[in-house]
């Protein structure tokens, strides 16, 4: 079994500012045990010999060329922000500091 | 805050040697941004210079520059480093609101560049080579600002508020490894070796690599180990480190600060620091430990990058010269004496001096400028001395000096001029009206003048005593309000004593 806890879900979920209730942490609670236990499968069978599937697609060198294109105006970008002021995103202070 | 104890520099390198490590990001100045199409411009109106890639809107896909893919490799050509035949970006996972998908694409264990080295000089002649781990390319991440708070910076800010314009410009971050064998001189190299950074990515166009607009930023670590233990000390991350003049001045900082804790039995935080300009200091900043997780996995958005030999090569053999053999060669050219030299190239004035030439000044007043009344107002400001003027400002004002326009004297004050903005060389000489009267007339009637007004110097100066000139030569310049040349009123004084009537 798992060991996701609701208390690393609350946790998460308070980082990710996603309101969630008791019942939604319960039950996320659960499935991403289930995600994370699925997963570990893969592990158990992954031996080194085996190549990474991040990339299972032999496509390499995708680029773009370095010419500029369509932006995005202001009211465009702040369109989504619960809050905005100054044409900038407004954010709850964050404790730690700066990256 | 109390100030906290410093240990001595030199006692401090009798009982540890300092071991040191940077990181350091340099801004790409590709025209788009490192997956978006968005202009790669840090300023304007906020959040103007986005695409909802940028912004980590649902359903927006990154894709790869290709310019700053061949900029970061001839950044780790440069660096002596090999290129990956295939490189993989990464999500490097955090919370925190400078990046709006709560990850940054980065690169992680299959970084585009490793293992190269840089050779380093130091003030004193000597070499250093500094070891480099890695150079991989990431994004740059947006701009915060914290409200609220007493002194704009995050402690006690109410809120923050967010600018995406720099969120996705290209960065290169270079990652050395450990250095050990500073010595005494571990704050020299610390400044030298972001000086030779600068001047590589200066010599590839690669960046515009100015500190202080945070084009080319510095990540200090530092430990110390006491001497014959053999154990590596604790270390801290200095960050916020904006002008080369700050590495060299933390680095050292650091030293002291870390000494005093250690010989007093304390033991050493592993934490970032911040470097604060105005007090000279390190503040504490987050606990960081090796263990940091930052769930890092391949990015599944993006394609693995693999150049092939082709391009490596032809990225090879467009590599400018490397910084030591260009010292070399422009070290001849000037005809500088290696006193000379070194003095300009501790400066970190190198380039400038270089593009003053190249703007058409000779080399000794263009260094006699750079290193002498530049780097001092510089050092007054405490900012690097290329953020005040320009190379070509430097060579007009040269200009005016060699024409005879300007004295020495008259010459700084143009300086100031062209400091405050007040336009170039020329025009400040116009506005604030301060030529040279090379009219020998008004300088022999005021000489006459002052020399009637002193029948007592006039007869020290008949006998001989040619120092007592300079009371004379005094009142002249006062009388010319400083606008004559002094070494012409002193040549006129002496011939107008010598000849005037008893």
């Amino acid at each position: 079994m798992s060991e996701i806890s609701a208390e690393q879900v609350a946790h998460l979920a308070m980082l990710a500012r996603i309101e969630l209730s008791p019942e939604e942490i319960a039950s996320l609670t659960v499935e991403l045990g289930s995600i994370v236990d699925n997963v570990a499968k893969v592990s158990a069978v992954a031996t080194p010999d085996l190549p990474a599937t991040s990339h299972p697609i032999p496509l390499v060198n995708v680029f773009r060329p370095d010419v500029v294109g369509e932006t995005l105006t202001q009211e465009q970008a702040l369109s989504g922000a619960p809050e905005a002021h100054d044409g900038r995103f407004r954010v709850s202070a964050i404790l730690g500091e700066e990256q | 805050m109390a100030a906290p104890k410093l240990m001595d520099f030199d006692r401090a390198l009798e009982l540890f040697e300092p071991v040191l490590g940077f990181e350091v990001h340099v801004e790409l100045n590709t025209k788009t941004k490192m997956f978006s199409d968005a202009p790669n411009f840090f300023g304007g109106e906020p959040n103007t210079n986005v695409t909802p890639v940028d912004l980590g809107l649902p359903g927006s896909l990154p894709v790869v520059n290709e310019q700053a893919v061949r900029y970061s490799i001839s950044l780790g050509l440069a660096l002596g480093c090999s290129i990956a035949e295939s490189s993989r970006f990464a999500r490097k996972n955090y919370f925190y609101p400078d990046l709006a998908k709560n990850y940054q694409i980065s690169q992680h264990d299959e970084p585009i560049a490793y293992r190269g080295s840089v050779d380093v000089e130091l003030p004193d002649g000597r070499t250093v080579t500094v070891p480099i781990e890695r150079a991989h390319m990431e994004e740059d991440a947006g701009k915060l600002t914290h409200v609220g708070g007493s002194t704009g910076r995050i402690q006690g800010a109410e809120y923050s508020l967010v600018d995406y314009n720099r969120a996705g410009v290209p960065l290169v971050e270079i990652v050395t490894d450990i250095i050990y064998g500073a010595e005494k001189d571990a704050p020299e190299l610390a400044k030298a070796y972001v000086s030779t950074i600068r001047d590589i990515v200066i010599a590839l166009g690669i960046s515009d690599a100015k500190m202080e607009r945070g084009n080319l930023r510095c990540d200090a670590n530092i430990s110390l180990s006491p001497r014959g233990s053999g154990i590596l000390g604790t270390r801290t991350e200095t960050k916020n480190v904006n002008s080369l003049r700050s590495v060299e001045r933390a680095i050292r900082y650091e030293i002291q600060r870390q000494a005093a804790i250690l010989d007093a039995g304390g033991t050493i935080t592993q934490e970032t620091r911040h470097w604060h300009e105005d007090t000279g200091r390190t503040s504490a900043g987050r606990p960081k430990s090796d263990a940091d997780d930052y769930r890092y996995f391949p990015e599944p958005d993006l394609l693995p990058v693999q150049p092939s030999t082709e391009l490596i090569e032809e990225l090879r053999q467009a590599l400018p010269e490397a910084p030591a053999l260009r010292r070399r060669r422009l070290r001849e050219a000037w005809g500088f004496t290696e006193l000379e030299f070194r003095d300009v190239v501790n400066s970190g004035l190198l380039n400038e001096l270089d593009a003053t030439v190249a703007a058409g000044a000779s080399p000794q007043a263009a260094r006699k400028w750079w290193t002498g009344e530049i780097a001092r107002l510089a050092n007054v400001a405490g900012v690097d001395s290329a953020s005040l003027v320009s190379a070509e400002q430097v060579a007009q004002l040269i200009e005016l000096i060699e024409a005879g326009t300007l004295t020495d004297r008259l010459a700084r004050q143009v300086l100031e001029g062209v400091i405050a903005g007040e336009g170039s060389p020329a025009e400040v000489v116009d506005s604030r009206g301060l030529a040279v009267v090379s009219d020998d007339g008004a300088l022999i009637a005021a000489i006459d003048e002052a020399l009637a007004a002193q029948p007592d110097v006039l007869a020290k100066i008949r006998d001989g005593k040619v120092q007592a000139a300079g009371a004379v030569i005094g009142a002249v310049m006062k009388a010319m309000r400083g606008s004559a040349d002094a070494a012409r009123v002193r040549e006129l004084v002496l011939e107008r004593a010598n000849s005037a009537p008893e």
